[in-house]
């Protein structure tokens, strides 16, 4: 039945269907408000449609024929959002997508009403969307991608229960595990797509000889295995499955039968062409395959927890399927698919089984049940139909598959044995069949006890319908398989080994086979060990602590302790260290770019210097020094602060910068206010200086690196340069329509920029406002209740003269704000300095007339300027659009109403409006909310402009 | 005048860098401060100096200095203003919640601290919702009333 070159079809109902599981994901945290079966019902909706979806392509799949589609993502890295369908991805889709219809189903009545169910599905669909997507890629790249969502997802789902330790435990341990195993994985893909020159599946599938022939086919398998095996809880990596079982019963059901566990399974299935078949391959795979198996198995029979015990079945028949995919040949992969399916059926209804009983006897220790069959009839009837067929019974589907494993068993020599892997896996089948039976024998016959924690009955109807129909699933597969299952195993199987695949005829009854002898040898040493179970079981604990655990938690903790003492070390709160390190390395960097550069002497002449310059320099280098002696009187470093600040200005206006120099000089004023408010609530003196070697040490670094500045802007400014700033002087008057070109080039050329750089200032602002918000609920507050003043106040905190003359000078400064605002376009100005310069007209007012009078008449929040601003800015540039033109292009044009004389209206403009309106707010915000903490140390409130107002008789505004 | 130039710009950068090197935070405020006139005028001089040339256009002048530069500096001085009211805001909160205004974390207040002064204390009359200020200001939380035992 070998196909050997599959047709393929173009179908873009593919990628509908990849995705609606994700969209799916959407629904469950709308839909919980409307109950939790509508809930329940939106997610089963979107798997139901994928499922309907996946089928209606299934005949033509199984015809042999590949469906493809494709959406362009980025090329240049050979990452496409390419998908495929064909045998092996038609399995797994159904596999996840039916059982995950189950789950829904059975997560309805599972979850109890405190369980936040929409979450619960949200990470289900998640879940279900990342799988889907990996049994469908096309492209490995996208196949990673996928791989790392389900690591992501599965941990939420494993840690749902977050407020259970062992849940979020075994959620960082499956995370760790599996994403290490991601990391590895990614390296093992990459490595592969080099050596098959290709990242489309497709491509890498059709060229095993010259991966398997490449130097890079070892690094690549040994990577790609690790991903598989932690992903399918292989020997050594089976530790974090049984510690996922701290998950809700759902959970355990869907990513331990059908998804998440199989994914490595999947992988190793899906890249079988390539890798598969060296004698490497071999070792490594079927011999972890069988270890797993039987220690899996072993483990198994020896757990009393239920949900334990089904865990490490699921290590074990993992194991299995490992060991035939290991095997190398198609017959083997065959039985490797079909015993996959076989074992989603009978494993997620073992699941499920296991939570009900838990749900209903509220304890799933083995120790604790037994006699449940007259109590719940039908689960124990589920529950023995399935166990029978995981121990590998006739007539049920387990049984096929086993007895296909056993017979090709002794097919292979290992290491020379004819007999090792034969005797191997008919021990892992004796175990197998041992711990079946013992979930069927200890847990629902004998006698009926009478200390359940909670007297158990069957559930709901609903509760069991999925274990039900998946327990008549494996009768009916196990009586009819060939008419059921052939079909599918061989499209699988076909698509695994690219068509090399012979299908035999599923049947139940082969004759007297060597198999069947060792199943009869598996059976009978099983129910011996099961009647010895508790004697054995008392030596297996006498064995000591489990090894694998312990050595990551071990390794977990050596690895985190070396961590926290690394960044203890590197980072001990000493930031004056950091800065420091800082400096020293920048310094250092820049001398040694300095020594090996290429420079010569400038060439630009000087431009000479006058009188008043070497007195400017002279005041600023004075100031600064000042500074350095002084600054431990912060009131007097401040006045240092303003005499610079000054003659920076001073020098922006003489250096040909005028539209600087007006923004400086209104900075300067701002922050020195700002300041000086801070320092109000700050103490006003440093108590000590620091030690002499401390500042030897500081002021070496500091005169380094000041030298090093120094130098460098010397020589920059003695050289010549090219500046692309002539295409800006061109064409500010044509293009941006205004002659002041440094304005043109923030609102026009630049005005992204800007736009960035106002956002940028109203985010501060707004984070001061939060931080007093912060600060006056918290301790602080009560710390500044009680505050007393450093120094004694003015007995006349508000002059008449001064309020007399900033209300007289309101209107002047507002008036020359929207002046400077109007001329910004084409004299120096703009939206900057005028909304600076408003803020500062404002401000007059809050210190003359005191905060409470001036925001009383405040009738627009600061808020709202910065809010209008950005607002403003944003829309005149969207505006472009409507011309056609990209954001913030700008227009203009020239209008004449007459009497006035023309003039010129740009939408450059109203973009410099919105800058203003920022500017103002947030500088207005970051005052006023410093000024919050003022009235929070109980100033008094002035509701007059005055304290003492003549035209009054006597002053009767204050209030306390 | 570059020589005056460029000597200024090291000047303020060896000031910025001394003073942030502080050990109490005003003065690394200040620092900031310092370190961002240095840096507006270097980002100022790399468009070269230029006497009666500025930018802005008019048929009777012979040349323009570069107007790039100072269109990057002057958004630079606005968004530096927004910074040092950062800067200073988160020094202020950060003294007034913990009573230090040390700048370096791990070090454990020391007897020549600035805790918090005697009159900041708290008195045991004190009643949080005696507080002044109308409505709006947030209410004191009245378990609040020990910082220092807690600090």
């Amino acid at each position: 039945m070998g196909i050997a070159q599959p047709l393929s079809q173009t179908d873009p109902t593919l990628a509908l269907i990849a995705a609606l599981p994700f969209i799916g994901a959407l629904f469950p945290g709308l839909m919980i408000r409307a109950g939790r079966t509508a809930c329940a019902a939106s997610a089963a909706a979107a798997t139901l449609a994928a499922l309907i979806l996946l089928l209606t392509r299934a005949p033509a799949v199984m015809g042999g024929t590949m469906i493809e589609a494709r959406i362009g993502w980025m090329p240049q890295i050979g990452l496409e959002a390419a998908l495929r369908l064909d045998g092996l991805g038609l399995m797994f889709g159904i596999m996840i997508l039916g059982v995950g219809l189950l789950i829904q189903l059975y997560a309805r009545w599972y979850l109890s009403r405190a369980d936040q169910a929409g979450q619960f599905y949200t990470y289900l669909m998640l879940f279900q969307g990342a799988m889907l997507g990996i049994v469908l890629s096309e492209n490995v790249l996208l196949l990673l991608v996928f791989w790392e969502l389900t690591s992501l997802s599965s941990f939420l789902l494993i840690g749902y229960w977050r407020h259970l330790p062992e849940g979020r435990q075994g959620a960082r341990m499956a995370l760790t595990v599996t994403g290490l195993g991601g990391l590895a994985l990614i390296g093992g893909m990459l490595l592969l797509a080099q050596a098959a020159g290709s990242t489309e599946l497709t491509e890498i599938l059709a060229r095993g000889d010259q991966v398997r022939e490449s130097p890079l086919y070892v690094p690549a398998l040994l990577l790609i295995l690790v991903g598989c095996f932690t992903k399918s809880a292989q020997f050594p990596f089976h530790f974090w499955l049984p510690h996922a079982m701290a998950a809700p019963t759902p959970v355990s059901a869907y990513l331990h039968s059908a998804t998440m566990v199989k994914a490595g399974i999947f992988l190793m299935a899906r890249l079988w062409p390539v890798l598969a078949g060296t004698e490497i391959w071999f070792y490594l795979v079927a011999t972890t395959g069988l270890v797993t198996m039987v220690i899996g198995a072993a483990i198994a029979l020896f757990k009393d927890d239920l949900k334990a015990l089904l865990a490490f079945s699921t290590v074990s028949h993992l194991g299995l399927i490992t060991m035939l995919l290991g095997f190398g040949t198609a017959d083997a992969a065959g039985v490797a698919i079909l015993h996959i399916l076989m074992h989603v059926m009978f494993k997620a209804a073992l699941f499920m089984t296991a939570g009900i009983v838990d749900h209903e006897a509220h304890t799933r220790d083995i120790k604790r049940l037994g006699g449940l069959l007259s109590l719940m009839p039908i689960t124990a009837a589920i529950a023995i139909v399935t166990a029978l067929s995981m121990a590998g019974m006739i007539p049920f589907n387990g049984f096929i598959s086993k007895e296909l494993m056993l017979e090709e068993t002794t097919h292979f020599a290992w290491a020379g044995s004819d007999l090792a892997l034969p005797v191997a896996a008919t021990v892992g089948a004796l175990l197998s069949f041992a711990y079946s039976l013992r979930f069927i024998a200890h847990v629902f016959l004998g006698p009926v006890r009478d200390d359940y924690p909670h007297t158990p009955h069957d559930p709901p109807f609903g509760m069991y319908a999925a274990p039900l129909l998946l327990a008549v699933a494996v009768i009916v597969t196990g009586l009819f398989s060939d008419a059921t299952l052939g079909a599918l195993q061989t499209a699988a199987a076909d698509a695994t080994t690219n068509g090399a695949f012979e299908y035999h005829t599923l049947k139940l009854w082969h004759g007297v086979t060597p198999a069947l002898m060792m199943s009869g040898v598996a059976a009978l040493g099983g129910l011996l060990v099961l009647a010895f179970h508790a004697p054995l079981a008392r030596g297996w604990a006498a064995r000591g602590p489990f090894f694998a655990k312990d050595a990551f938690d071990w390794g977990m903790e050596k690895a985190a302790a070396a961590a926290a003492a690394a960044t203890d070390r590197a980072h001990d709160g000493a930031i004056t260290r950091y800065l420091a390190i800082f400096a020293i390395a920048t310094l250092a960097a820049g001398a040694g770019a300095f020594a090996i550069g290429n420079h010569g002497p400038g060439s630009r002449p000087p431009v000479p210097v006058t009188t008043v310059d070497a007195v400017g320099w002279a005041l600023l280098v004075a100031a600064t020094l000042s500074m350095l002696v002084l600054y431990r009187q912060r009131l007097l470093v401040l006045v240092l602060l303003g005499i610079v600040g000054l003659i920076v200005s001073l020098a922006f206006v003489h250096l040909s910068a005028p539209d600087l120099a007006m923004t400086q000089v209104s900075v300067e004023v701002v922050s020195i206010i700002l300041l000086l408010l801070a320092l109000n609530f700050l103490p006003q003196t440093d108590p000590e200086p620091d030690p002499l070697p401390r500042r030897l040490r500081d002021g070496a670094i500091a005169a380094a690196v000041g030298l090093g500045v120094g130098v460098l802007s010397w020589m920059l400014m003695t050289r010549d340069f090219e500046t692309i700033s002539g295409y800006y002087l061109e064409n500010a008057k044509p293009g941006g329509g205004g002659t002041n070109v440094v304005n043109v080039i923030l609102v026009d050329f630049r005005g992204f920029d800007t736009f960035g750089e106002i956002i940028v200032l109203g985010i501060a602002a707004l984070a001061i406002f939060a931080l007093v918000e912060a600060l006056l609920d918290g301790r602080a507050s009560a710390r500044l209740a009680n505050w007393r003043p450093a120094a004694p106040r003015a007995a006349d905190r508000h002059p008449m003269m001064m309020v007399v003359a900033t209300r007289l000078m309101m209107p002047i400064s507002l008036t020359v704000g929207g002046y400077i605002f109007l001329r910004g376009h084409n004299e120096p100005g703009g939206g900057f300095i005028a909304g600076l310069v408003v803020a500062i007209a404002l401000l007059m007012q809050y210190m003359a007339s005191g905060f409470a009078w001036a925001q009383e008449r405040v009738r627009i929040p600061y808020h709202t300027f910065i809010g209008l601003g950005v607002l403003i800015a944003g829309l005149t540039g969207i505006g472009a659009w409507f011309a056609g033109y990209p954001f913030l292009t700008s227009w203009y044009d020239y209008f004449h109403i007459p009497p006035i004389e023309e003039f010129e209206l740009a939408s450059a403009m109203a973009f410099d409006l919105g800058v203003f309106l920022t500017v103002v707010g947030a500088v207005m915000l970051a005052l006023y909310s410093l000024s919050r903490i003022a009235r929070r140390t109980g100033e008094e409130v002035n509701v007059e402009a005055m304290d003492y107002d003549p035209s009054v008789e006597a002053p009767t505004g204050r209030r306390t | 005048m570059e020589a005056l130039l460029a000597s200024a710009i090291g000047v303020l950068t060896s000031a910025g860098i001394y003073l942030i090197l502080r050990v109490r935070t005003f003065p690394v405020v200040v620092g900031t401060t310092m370190l961002s006139y240095a840096v507006n005028l270097f980002l100022f001089a790399s468009g070269r100096l230029a006497l009666d040339l500025p930018p802005i256009l008019s048929p009777d002048q012979a040349g323009y200095t570069d107007p790039l530069p100072q269109a990057l500096v002057l958004t630079a001085i606005v968004i530096s203003f927004g910074m040092t009211a950062i800067t200073v805001m988160i020094a202020l909160g950060a003294y007034l919640e913990s009573g230090s205004d040390r700048f370096d974390i791990a070090a454990a207040p020391r007897p020549g601290d600035h805790g918090a002064p005697q009159d900041m204390r708290l008195s045991a009359d004190y009643d949080p919702r005696r507080e002044p200020g109308p409505q709006g200001e947030g209410g004191g939380d009245p378990h609040d009333t020990a910082p220092e035992g807690r600090r």
